[in-house]
């Protein structure tokens, strides 16, 4: 790869300070760092570095996210071609049989296909006009962003609505903050909660989302909807929402992918297990509260069954664990990751405007995680101080 | 009493370059530095003169800041030259050793109290080799320390064999024990690690508290020593020191002389020879490496290579260090390699594929790069695994960057130094100077509460 080093080599002083094209230096400085890790040394402090930066720690999560990705393609399709069928939604494996897999995979393909590029040519827009306005580099936060909201949204979500509100989002939720780093709220989650509260019609209601069929959209209901509903008697299967085959966000709903998604995430250390398992705990507790109590029908739902239902899992795997946004401190991360657990089911049971409650319950607790870190960290400081005052009482 | 400690948190990095314990030849420059920049809080006024004549022992520069404390040569010969950097900075006192040493004659009373032993200490230049937690400066001969630490391991990347400094030189070192003893009658607590320090002579050592500490870098920190025995409160003062420092102190009381030779090792998978010689702080790196760097692109390091200096090929050993590490600058571009999976690339992460086929004892050439750009604090909990303190890390270098006094004290300023943070800067992924940042929150604490 030679040439491309010396071509890059050849170009860069139009871009340097005093160059023609400087205006566009971090533009430059991104696409050369995309190819390149630079020729940088050690200045100061330890003369050895890990040879991970944090291009690769983001390359991780879109690892974990790459097997969402394409089975939400393939269950858009199939979602589309049940309800043509007029099927039940327990018998995917009629449709795929009638349908074809590969018929399917492509319908869901390019349905999806544009939300992700709308999804990344938004934000990655406003990353880079943000950085070239502070003269910083363009910043990698965005390339998990980006794939994060297209996750979350519902395939039929219309495009121009998308980018409006991931420009929100990174605008809003994160630049005028600083930019990576510095935000406080998930701008993924920030996305769809735009989405959630300007555009309630197109993204959330009693029966959501699946597909157009011509100009006709056939809508379907999401399993949480028929919760809602008092019609859980209609609800799939265990075994058809484990694996993913119901209606929902384009990548929320395949549980078995998730959990291998977190499985791999912790392995490589990419993201906390704390958060993750005090979520699932959290949850799993109020729904036994609730199982328990059972005053409606909501209510006597298996606790188990809000663990597959719905955004939950993929928000605990892949947004409550957002580094920069969940708790700081190691205590800190296990009552962030209960609360968020708490809360969503909590949000989905009582409160009956809101179907799903993850994205809430986590956006809350993005808000509530410096006050829980505070707490653990002042736990800390009064340990120190009265070390201290134990040791002068001993001294006088 | 005797206390055993095992630390879990930390990482030995598999580096290549390991010296075996073998003696190269002792070499003998022909210009040996006194460094004023590797003194904390030491404002240096010259002594001397270019042209003047010094003998061993001779003081060289005075602390400005405290006039008693005194820098003297450890090697009898003529200033050659005084070089001085931006704003006359006094940065290196050069000496030209003499054929012939001679050295300066210190009388040692019979009878041995505090008072003179801080004067012949003071007098000798010794005095420097005697540090102080919190801050890792030179101690204040006023003080009186709640206890002495001496670290007789280190844990560092390629360091030196503990056991293989210490031979020869064990009446030295019992010597320098019962003088710190008398100096400051504290308990002194001598931590070594049973894997490490395989001489039964430390069993036998009077006059101290052993400690017995086990685990991977930074075990042999003297501050992560500290924290576990008796942890650093506000107003509290410890001194410390390590092995050679004894053993210098020792020497000085059994013969009246200063003699600051010291085992230094020579280690970097940079040099085609390593192993272990004798000689002076200050010796010239050209003198010793000149014929034995196996490439020209490479970063000579005082010390080691997580807390080292830079010290070119042109530079000098700096005065505590006794380790020299030579491994290749990372000048170059790597082709994608944030994504690429690679698997010759140590990393202790999982996030590079590595872990799939490194083996127990493979040692890995590192270099370097960067292996990325600064970006802002963006993990928050991988700094945990390789920080044993009960500190919170990003907290503590959040209130120094925000140079928020009182919280940099609540959260435990005192209690750490910057090579307590190497191991997080090495990992970090944000490629933060972590260390820097510490030493300005305590230049900052030194300022604000002196």
């Amino acid at each position: 790869m030679n040439w491309l080093r010396s071509f890059l080599d050849k170009i860069k002083p139009n871009f340097e300070k005093g160059g023609k094209l400087y205006f566009l230096h971090s533009t430059f400085d991104a696409f050369e760092v995309f190819f390149y890790v630079p020729n940088k040394v050690t200045e100061k402090g330890s003369h050895i570095r890990d040879y991970v930066d944090s291009k690769r720690l983001m390359t991780h999560v879109l690892i974990a996210l790459a097997p969402l990705v394409l089975f939400g393609m393939f269950n858009v399709g199939l979602q589309h071609f049940r309800l043509q069928l007029g099927l039940d939604i327990d018998s995917w494996g009629q449709v795929v049989k009638e349908a074809g897999f590969w018929r399917i995979f492509w319908y869901g393909f390019l349905r999806i296909l544009p939300i992700i590029v709308v999804s990344y040519v938004s934000g990655l827009a406003v990353e880079f006009a943000s950085a070239q306005i502070r003269h910083h580099q363009v910043n990698e936060g965005f390339l998990v962003t980006g794939m994060l909201i297209a996750l979350i949204v519902p395939p039929t979500i219309p495009l121009w609505m998308l980018s409006i509100a991931t420009i929100f989002a990174v605008i809003f939720g994160k630049e005028v903050f600083g930019g990576t780093g510095m935000n406080f709220l998930n701008p993924a989650l920030l996305t769809r909660a735009f989405l959630f509260f300007a555009y309630p019609a197109s993204m959330t209601g009693d029966a959501i989302w699946v597909a157009s069929k011509g100009l006709d959209v056939i809508s379907g209901p999401t399993p949480l909807a028929l919760a809602a509903q008092n019609q859980f008697a209609q609800a799939p299967s265990l075994l058809t929402m484990s694996l993913g085959f119901t209606p929902g966000a384009i990548g929320e709903t395949s549980k078995i992918l998730i959990i291998l998604g977190a499985i791999y995430l912790i392995f490589t250390g990419v993201a906390n297990l704390r958060v993750m398992i005090s979520a699932i705990v959290g949850a799993a507790a109020m729904g036994l509260i609730f199982n328990l109590w059972g005053a409606n029908e909501y209510m006597q739902i298996p606790f188990y069954y809000h663990l597959l239902m719905g955004g939950f899992l993929f928000g605990a795997v892949f947004m409550a664990t957002d580094p920069v946004t969940s708790a700081q401190t190691p205590a800190g991360k296990i009552y962030y990751g209960l609360l968020i657990g708490i809360l969503c089911i909590l949000i989905r049971v009582v409160n009956p405007a809101y179907p799903e409650g993850a994205m809430l319950a986590i956006l809350l607790m993005n808000v509530f995680a410096p006050l829980i870190d505070h707490l653990v960290v002042q736990q800390n400081i009064n340990r120190r101080k009265k070390r201290a005052l134990l040791s002068q009482t001993i001294k006088s | 009493m005797q206390e055993y400690f095992k630390i879990k948190k930390g990482l030995n990095i598999p580096i290549e370059g390991e010296a075996p314990l073998i003696d190269l030849p002792d070499l003998v420059g022909d210009k040996y530095a006194i460094l004023p920049q590797d003194f904390r809080l030491f404002s240096p006024r010259l002594l001397v003169q270019e042209g003047d004549k010094v003998l061993v022992g001779q003081p060289i520069i005075q602390n400005k800041l405290n006039e008693n404390i005194l820098v003297t040569s450890p090697i009898s010969g003529t200033v050659t030259a005084i070089v001085r950097g931006e704003k006359r900075l006094l940065k290196q006192i050069i000496i030209s050793p003499d054929t012939k040493q001679e050295n300066k004659i210190f009388n040692i009373p019979t009878t041995l109290d505090r008072d003179n032993i801080i004067q012949i200490l003071l007098e000798s230049g010794l005095w420097v080799n005697i540090r102080q937690r919190p801050y890792g400066i030179i101690a204040n001969p006023s003080d009186m320390p709640k206890a002495i630490f001496i670290s007789a391991f280190d844990s560092s990347p390629l360091a030196a064999d503990p056991d293989y400094l210490i031979k020869g030189e064990e009446d030295n070192f019992q010597k320098g024990i019962d003088i710190l003893k008398i100096l400051t009658s504290c308990p002194i607590h001598l931590n070594i690690s049973p894997s490490r320090n395989k001489s039964n002579f430390y069993k036998n050592i009077k006059n101290v508290e052993l400690h017995y500490f086990e685990g991977p870098h930074p075990t042999g920190n003297v501050g992560v020593q500290i924290s576990k025995i008796s942890p650093i409160n506000k107003g509290d003062i410890y001194w410390y020191l390590y092995t050679q420092d004894v053993i210098f102190i020792g020497r000085l009381f059994q013969n009246g002389r200063l003699d600051m030779h010291k085992k230094i090792v020579l280690t970097g998978s940079e040099l085609k020879e390593r192993g272990y010689m004798t000689a002076l702080p200050g010796i010239s790196m050209h003198t010793l490496l000149s014929n034995r760097l196996k490439q020209n692109n490479v970063r000579v390091i005082s010390g080691n290579v997580l807390t080292g200096t830079n010290a070119g090929i042109e530079g000098f050993l700096s005065y505590y260090d006794n380790q020299i590490t030579v491994i290749p600058e990372g000048n170059y571009y790597d082709f994608f390699g944030w994504v690429a999976p690679k698997f010759t690339k140590y990393s202790p992460s999982r996030m590079v594929m590595n872990w799939l086929i490194r083996s127990k004892n493979k040692k890995y050439v590192l270099d370097t790069n960067m292996h990325g750009e600064e970006r802002p604090f963006i993990l928050s909990d991988q700094y945990d695994k390789y920080f044993p303190f009960d500190i919170y890390p990003v907290y503590l270098l959040k209130a120094i960057l925000s140079e928020n006094i009182e919280q940099m004290e609540n959260l435990g300023i005192y209690e750490i130094v910057e090579e307590d943070f190497a191991l997080p800067e090495y990992v970090c992924v944000s490629k933060i100077n972590l260390q820097e940042i510490v030493r300005k929150g305590i230049d900052l604490m030194i300022k604000e509460t002196t």
